[in-house]
């Protein structure tokens, strides 16, 4: 399984890793809709964190599509908001 | 549905309009790969950018330093000269320096931390551009429009996310960088203003300064009268003591002669 980390680039994931993976992505969802800046902030950093562990660096040179894609690091939940408005910040 | 999951779904579904724009697919496949050059060139200039803003940060922390030691030498001058309240204010204003170097070092690390994350973004869209190239390039020679269709929807997939990828993280470096012209506008217009006293501008007076000119012409005049004074004693007992006036300077010689005469009356 392939997931990119915005700003960081793409890590190869065992599939096994994902169960770990989907607990802490909930906690982020739970955090955004809460409003919960510190919360959100923890649960991305610990996400992101298990992806670079887990993962191996993906081909640079592969036009793979990712399966799954993470907020940059350094993201607010505003921006993250943002990220899943349709007209948000990815450039079309 | 998980957060990850719809990050992803909006990704591709920004690259699917791209792809469903062009009616002939090979033509997708030049005007991506034309747009790929944009973005690319794009980054460059962001990371030129983003390492000027960096420099600008550089040089006004150094003059924020140079001001921050020269205060501390006139704390240390002010103590000397038994001044603790002009002491008090240099050290005063130099904590209020250190607060503004503290704060630019941090955007100093933010834009250099922008910078590489820039950097290493070209790397990988230069490669991904490359390997795009090349597979455009055997896409259009080998297979027919209508195989080409799925074979084009794969490489564009890719490229479109990294694109996606890249473009956002221009877009934050931007915004970072305005950010930080801002504020470091704001610091040179203190510098200018003479609120922080520039260091570097040659005619610096600020009141501490001035106040410790002062104390020092003060004293180098007292200490030029004593050495007069004691000047104007010394050559009168030469004379008393020779008598010889040939081999005395002018002015010295005018200088003594009159307590001489004063004491031959």
């Amino acid at each position: 399984m392939i997931v990119r980390i915005l700003g960081e680039g793409q890590y190869d994931l065992d599939d096994g890793a994902l169960d770990a993976l989907n607990g802490l992505d909930t906690q982020i969802e739970s955090a955004i809709e809460a409003g919960d800046e510190d919360m959100f902030r923890t649960a991305l950093q610990g996400l992101l964190a298990a992806v670079r562990s887990s993962g191996t660096h993906h081909a640079a040179d592969s036009l793979d599509e990712s399966d799954l894609i993470l907020p940059p690091p350094d993201a607010t939940i505003d921006e993250v908001r943002d990220l899943l408005g349709d007209d948000g910040l990815i450039p079309g | 549905m998980s957060l990850m999951k719809r990050i992803s779904l909006i990704f591709r579904s920004k690259a699917n309009k791209a792809l469903d724009r062009a009616e002939d697919p090979r033509e997708t496949l030049d005007y991506s790969y034309q747009r790929q050059l944009e973005l690319l060139s794009k980054v460059r200039r962001g990371v030129a950018d983003v390492a000027t803003s960096r420099k600008r940060v550089e040089l006004q922390v150094n003059q924020l330093e140079q001001q921050a030691a020269k205060l501390q030498a006139q704390a240390e001058k002010a103590i000397a000269a038994d001044r603790e309240d002009l002491a008090r204010e240099a050290l005063t204003r130099k904590s209020g320096l250190a607060q503004q170097i503290t704060s630019l070092k941090e955007q100093q690390a933010t834009l250099q931390g922008e910078e590489e994350k820039l950097v290493l973004a070209q790397q990988r869209l230069q490669a991904k551009v490359e390997a795009f190239r090349t597979r455009k390039e055997t896409i259009k020679a080998t297979y027919t429009a209508a195989e080409a269709q799925t074979r084009i929807g794969e490489a564009m997939s890719g490229i479109g996310e990294e694109m996606g990828d890249v473009g956002l993280a221009i877009q934050r470096a931007e915004d970072k960088t305005a950010q930080m012209q801002a504020r470091g506008q704001a610091i040179d217009e203190l510098i200018a203003s003479g609120a922080l006293d520039d260091a570097s501008s040659l005619n610096a007076g600020d009141d501490i300064s001035r106040e410790l000119d002062a104390l020092s012409s003060t004293s180098d005049v007292e200490a030029e009268l004593a050495r007069l004074k004691a000047g104007s004693a010394a050559p009168q007992a030469i004379e008393a003591g020779d008598g010889g006036d040939i081999l005395e300077p002018a002015p010295e010689q005018q200088a003594a002669q009159r307590p001489a005469e004063g004491g031959q009356a």
